[in-house]
């Protein structure tokens, strides 16, 4: 006696996304317990720990850029303030004025981050848009300043070093190693990423995006939009203490570059590449431009440039970030046409594949001849030999660009047309 | 005898040297469907936007039942149980249909900037909101972003999150607006059917839905109240059928 096809109510619904959900975080968990047995060596353990900083920071940042529509130009602030109080802390329980397990220390960072997210928070909040952007500037100018201004506690130009091995090893675990360091790390990692998505689910995170998507609105529902705005704030420079403090155990020593607009621009650019439109974006970008940073810059001298450009692109073609180019395929691969796609996908990669080889060439051939004239000019281009003093090699490397660009543009309309066939599918389907 | 409703005493409002509102007063008794016309540029809008608090009065008292609200802050004014719709489309158009109803209720549930309830466990956010939902006939499009609704389904979402907070004073600023005929009617039966037991004041240009639903007319003009009475008393004055409704009324 089935009468029709039961309407998506929400108690089974709610369930299946409960599991679904405690499938994605335990494999998240698997993956980091897993994650340092395979790279094991010291460069990728250090990588590692640097990601999950950067992740819990980045996370932290997308609360206000991604949920709540705050483009903060001074996040920094809240993780090197953290870091700097983590640090003297550290350094308090060294000294043996005070107690505290090293594990905890990053707790002293988030309520250091909270109480500054309190204090500053109430003047940015007050307004948002490019107002709120600019005065974040001008906070992270300040707290930058004060950094020069009050060595004591900023240390000056040398930073604040400090001795993580303190206080009794509980069951062997000293802090010393660095697989120690990267569990503990991990650990706050993931307590912070369930925690931070948690509070998306709060009526104080879907007020968030209420205020974010219409302000005005939100007012005449009953909610004060700069309320709202501070107390994410609050929150969010609680987590951004958390990774400061993490830092801090992490590389023993905090600078002012710490607290620094470069660093703020640094966390934009993570959440920003991996997808403030998604949760899990800023985890991705995190990932990605941790990795970057220190395994671009070993091989190569020019990775600012790279990276820089990379960024442009990302912004440019994929305003919403790696997240929403993989969200993107999802319908495709639910409907089973992800195969159609293939074949363009791999002519546009081969096609790419030259000018970005010669672009490397030639970015890299200008960068050798300013940093080293002196004679021995032969170096190596990814695996290939070059003599930048030959004028041959520019000639080859410059029309191999100019003819890659070209032959990409020509490229990539198979891909193109492949998607308008995907996508005129899923419409007959009755898809969105 | 018990408070109106709502009660403005001589209110006024300039922008500048430009007077929009020259003293206004009116009383609405409670569970009254009031309608407020009068021609383009009369101050209707901005009579709503004075009620509500998007803007500040330059004179003048408004009171709510019986308690005065000019002054106050516009999430307050919401709070004490005065909720408003408006003329061009005011919604959260990320947000699925859903989302937007829920976001609505909340406050008047008692959850207010709570960060540790869990959203989806809140089974009287839940049931209110589906009632919401269902009410303004949007169940089918629940999960749909807000901003991809057609029209008529997004002035239908207006009301639905102007009503979700279950306020008792009800503005609505031109509901029908650019409607078809028969997305009229339907709008019209929604207005009536979410009013109920309600104090309701709207702006309306059609006089259709005007006469039909209102009990009590008045008639702005130049930021003045010309006349308030009953439909047949406002078909019946010369006054207004002179200033505002010209020959259209017979």
């Amino acid at each position: 006696m089935t009468i029709a096809a039961p309407l998506p109510g929400e108690h089974p619904t709610i369930s299946r996304l409960t599991l679904r959900r405690v499938a994605v975080w335990s494999a998240t968990a698997l993956v980091m317990i897993v994650m340092p047995l395979i790279f094991n060596k010291g460069f990728a353990l250090s990588m590692l720990s640097q990601m999950g900083i950067a992740i819990i920071f980045a996370l932290s940042y997308n609360m206000l850029l991604g949920q709540t529509g705050l483009l903060s130009f001074g996040h920094a602030v809240y993780y090197g303030l953290g870091a700097f109080v983590s640090a003297h802390t550290l350094n308090a329980i060294g000294a043996g004025k005070f107690n505290l397990p090293v594990t905890l220390l990053p707790l002293v960072g988030g309520f250091a981050g909270l109480f500054f997210g309190i204090i500053f928070g109430y003047v940015t909040t007050r307004r948002s848009g490019t107002p709120f952007a600019m005065i974040s500037l001008g906070i992270a100018e300040m707290v930058a300043a004060c950094a020069l201004m009050f060595p004591g506690f900023f240390g000056g130009e040398g930073g604040i070093a400090t001795n993580r091995q303190v206080g009794q090893a509980w069951h062997g675990i000293t802090y010393g190693p660095q697989i120690q360091v990267y569990y503990l790390i991990a650990g706050w990692c993931f307590v912070c990423m369930i925690a931070m998505f948690a509070l998306t689910q709060t009526p104080l995170g879907r007020m968030a995006n209420a205020v974010r998507d219409n302000p005005e609105r939100a007012k005449f529902v009953g909610y004060n939009p700069t309320r709202v705005r501070y107390l994410v704030l609050c929150l969010s420079s609680f987590f951004a203490g958390i990774a400061g403090g993490l830092g801090t155990i992490n590389y023993e020593i905090v600078t002012a570059e710490n607290v620094g607009v470069a660093q703020s621009g640094s966390v934009l650019i993570m959440a920003f590449v991996g997808g403030v439109g998604h949760f899990f974006g800023p985890v991705l970008g995190a990932m990605l431009v941790s990795f970057l940073q220190s395994a671009l810059s070993s091989y190569t001298q020019a990775w600012l440039l790279y990276f820089g450009l990379f960024f442009v692109v990302m912004i440019l073609f994929a305003p919403g970030g790696i997240a929403s180019l993989l969200a993107v395929h999802v319908p495709a691969i639910r409907a089973g046409l992800f195969a159609r796609l293939v074949p363009g996908y791999l002519l546009a990669a081969v096609a790419l594949a030259v000018p970005l080889m010669s672009g490397i060439a030639l970015v890299e051939m200008i960068y050798h001849l300013e940093a080293e004239s002196e004679a021995g000019s032969a170096f190596k281009v990814l695996w290939i030999s070059v003599d930048p003093s030959r004028p041959t090699v520019w000639i080859v490397a410059g029309i191999a660009f100019a003819v890659g660009v070209g032959l990409f543009l020509f490229a990539v309309r198979p891909l193109k047309a492949a998607w308008q066939s995907v996508n005129a599918e899923l419409q007959a389907r009755g898809g969105v | 005898m018990t408070a109106p409703a709502l009660e403005l005493k001589g209110v006024q409002k300039s922008f500048g040297r430009t007077p929009i509102i020259n003293g206004v007063d009116l009383a609405i008794a409670q569970g009254e469907r009031h309608a407020i016309i009068g021609p383009n540029g009369a101050g209707k809008s901005t009579l709503f936007n004075l009620i509500s608090a998007r803007f500040h009065v330059s004179s003048g008292q408004i009171l709510l039942k019986g308690e005065e609200i000019s002054g106050l802050e516009a999430q307050e004014i919401n709070r004490k149980g005065l909720s408003r719709s408006f003329q061009i489309t005011n919604i959260f158009p990320r947000l699925s249909v859903y989302e937007n109803v829920r976001c609505s209720v909340l406050w008047s549930l008692g959850y207010r900037y709570s960060f540790w309830h869990r959203v989806s466990g809140l089974k009287d956010v839940r049931e209110r909101a589906e009632e919401i939902v269902e009410k303004i006939g949007l169940s089918r499009r629940r999960e749909r972003p807000a901003g991809m609704l057609s029209y008529a389904e997004q002035r239908a979402l207006e009301i639905g999150i102007t009503i979700a907070g279950g306020a008792d004073v009800i503005l609505l600023d031109e509901p029908t607006a650019g409607m078809s005929h028969s997305e009229t009617r339907d709008a019209v039966e929604l207005i009536r059917n979410v009013s109920q037991g309600k104090t309701l004041v709207m702006v309306e240009h059609d006089m259709g839905v005007v006469f039909g639903l209102a009990d009590r007319i008045s008639v702005l003009v130049y930021g003045r109240v010309l006349a308030s009475g009953t439909p047949e008393e406002i078909r019946g004055n010369a006054a207004v059928r002179e200033a505002y409704l010209g020959a259209d009324a017979d």
